[in-house]
């Protein structure tokens, strides 16, 4: 298990133009496989523009308590990258007058920000209909300062989605480290305690299933059966949707795909998964991702490859959804991965 | 032509089994991929039953089919190498219940 990041650790991996060029290059240069643009293009859904924003998703820093083996984000507890105040003052006047009517904030633990509470009480004043807060659940007993998490987010109504690889100690270890199965069971047990993810609650609690390794998800309402069996026989827990999420090849997971030479195999699987009717819901084109300092991305995998919007409108301090909105989604081949099967998203499966 | 009798690679080529025999290649998947569905069985069940069936036939695309099928729909380890068990128990079982048919044979010719 990794206890650095790629970028603590000094790997090329760490380097979003080596990720990308690894992705443009073998394969999908020599002919292989076709290439993200000229799929789309098969079914003239070339180029993707976005439509009007829906969500809009702050990642508001790449630290985090655990160091999981298939990060997109390549975080840890070494990663310094946190969002100032001053930039969440831009995104909170950009979450008043936008249209959007989701909030998500990502990172990272996103609890882990000094500024977090803050950050979330000011947020929570705006009245936005849905606000998430992606929490990984141990961050809620890593430390005696984080215990009151599920009253502070009960408190503030925020919607919980938090990462549950697998219903088994085994599987959910392997991929996120020794102890995560455990305290994830104890702090999940603690949300429903203070209402969330009860069945008839307004308190809603959403789990994320990303596959422990190189395959794809199955089907999202299958696996959601079965993580409910298994989590309320097993040890009496309650929650209310399961998301399928598919693992892109970036990052960790790219780094995992190569040194396990499964590289060439789970990019075959993308593409011979392909679903045109995914392509239509795909989240860039609803979406919009604003990292740590402020800038704007169509989905957190760009800002991961820094791959900036296709706008005039680049950062949180020039935000203009008029300019946004009809953008030319910036593509490369790690977007087979929302397009694969059921397709994939923040919010699980799109087709 | 490849020296190997099997390469992994040739499972992606399955499909092409269709080019030289249309209606009944066609006709075969449709089937089978109908058998997958889910119905009175789920299509968990279905696929532990395929790799169980896939060892007991040695067929080595289609252990790696359900190999990677039953991971994608959350099966541990632990349930596929019991489901393996099933499957071995039954072709053993089929070896000795013949055993039966030795040793009639035996009392027949020499009782």
């Amino acid at each position: 298990m990794a206890t650095k990041s790629l970028k603590k650790s000094g790997s090329e991996l760490a380097q979003s133009n080596k990720q990308l060029e690894i992705l443009s290059n073998g394969i999908f240069k020599n002919g292989e496989l076709p290439t993200f643009k000229a799929k789309i293009s098969e079914t003239s859904q070339f180029p993707l523009i976005a439509n009007k924003l829906e969500i809009l998703q702050i990642n508001v820093g790449y630290m985090c308590n655990q160091v999981c083996e298939h990060c997109h984000v390549d975080a840890g507890p070494d990663r310094k990258e946190i969002m100032t105040r001053d930039t969440m003052r831009q995104c909170l006047e950009v979450i008043k007058t936008s249209g959007a009517h989701t909030l998500d904030l990502t990172g990272g633990a996103p609890e882990m920000n000094p500024d977090f509470r803050w950050f979330v009480e000011e947020a929570s004043k705006v009245g936005i209909k849905d606000f998430i807060v992606r929490s990984n659940l141990t961050i809620i007993r890593a430390n005696k300062k984080y215990y009151d998490l599920p009253e502070f987010f009960k408190k503030h109504n925020v919607h919980v989605v938090s990462s549950m690889p697998h219903w088994t100690r085994g599987k959910t270890d392997k991929q996120r480290g020794e102890g995560v199965f455990d305290m994830s069971i104890k702090a999940l047990k603690e949300l429903n305690a203070v209402g969330y993810g009860m069945p008839d609650s307004d308190l809603r609690l959403d789990l994320v299933y990303n596959p422990s390794g190189a395959f794809l998800p199955g089907d999202q309402a299958a696996m959601e059966k079965d993580f409910k069996k298994a989590l309320s026989e097993d040890f009496d827990i309650q929650f209310h949707n399961l998301f399928a999420i598919t693992n892109l090849p970036i990052a960790r997971f790219l780094d995992y795909l190569i040194a396990s030479e499964n590289y060439e195999d789970y990019m075959y699987a993308l593409v011979e998964a392909y679903n045109p009717a995914a392509v239509a819901n795909v989240m860039c084109t609803n979406t919009l991702s604003i990292s740590w300092d402020g800038y704007l991305f169509d989905c957190d995998f760009n800002q991961m490859l820094e791959l900036p919007v296709n706008s005039k409108s680049k950062h949180i301090s020039e935000f203009n959804e008029e300019l946004l909105e009809g953008r030319k989604i910036v593509i490369s081949q790690h977007c087979y991965g929302c397009t694969a099967g059921a397709g994939s998203s923040c919010q699980g499966s799109v087709a | 032509m490849a020296k190997n009798y099997y390469d992994a690679a040739d499972l992606r080529k399955f499909g092409e089994i269709t080019e030289w025999n249309e209606e009944l290649g066609n006709k075969f998947f449709d089937y089978y991929g109908k058998v997958f569905e889910e119905g009175a069985l789920t299509a968990r069940e279905k696929s532990l039953i395929a790799l169980a069936v896939a060892h007991t036939e040695q067929c080595p695309y289609c252990i790696d089919a359900y190999t990677k099928d039953t991971l994608q729909r959350g099966v541990t380890k632990e349930e596929m190498m019991e489901a393996i068990h099933v499957g071995a128990a039954i072709k053993s079982g089929a070896t000795l219940v013949h055993g039966v048919q030795m040793m009639n044979k035996v009392n027949k010719l020499d009782g």
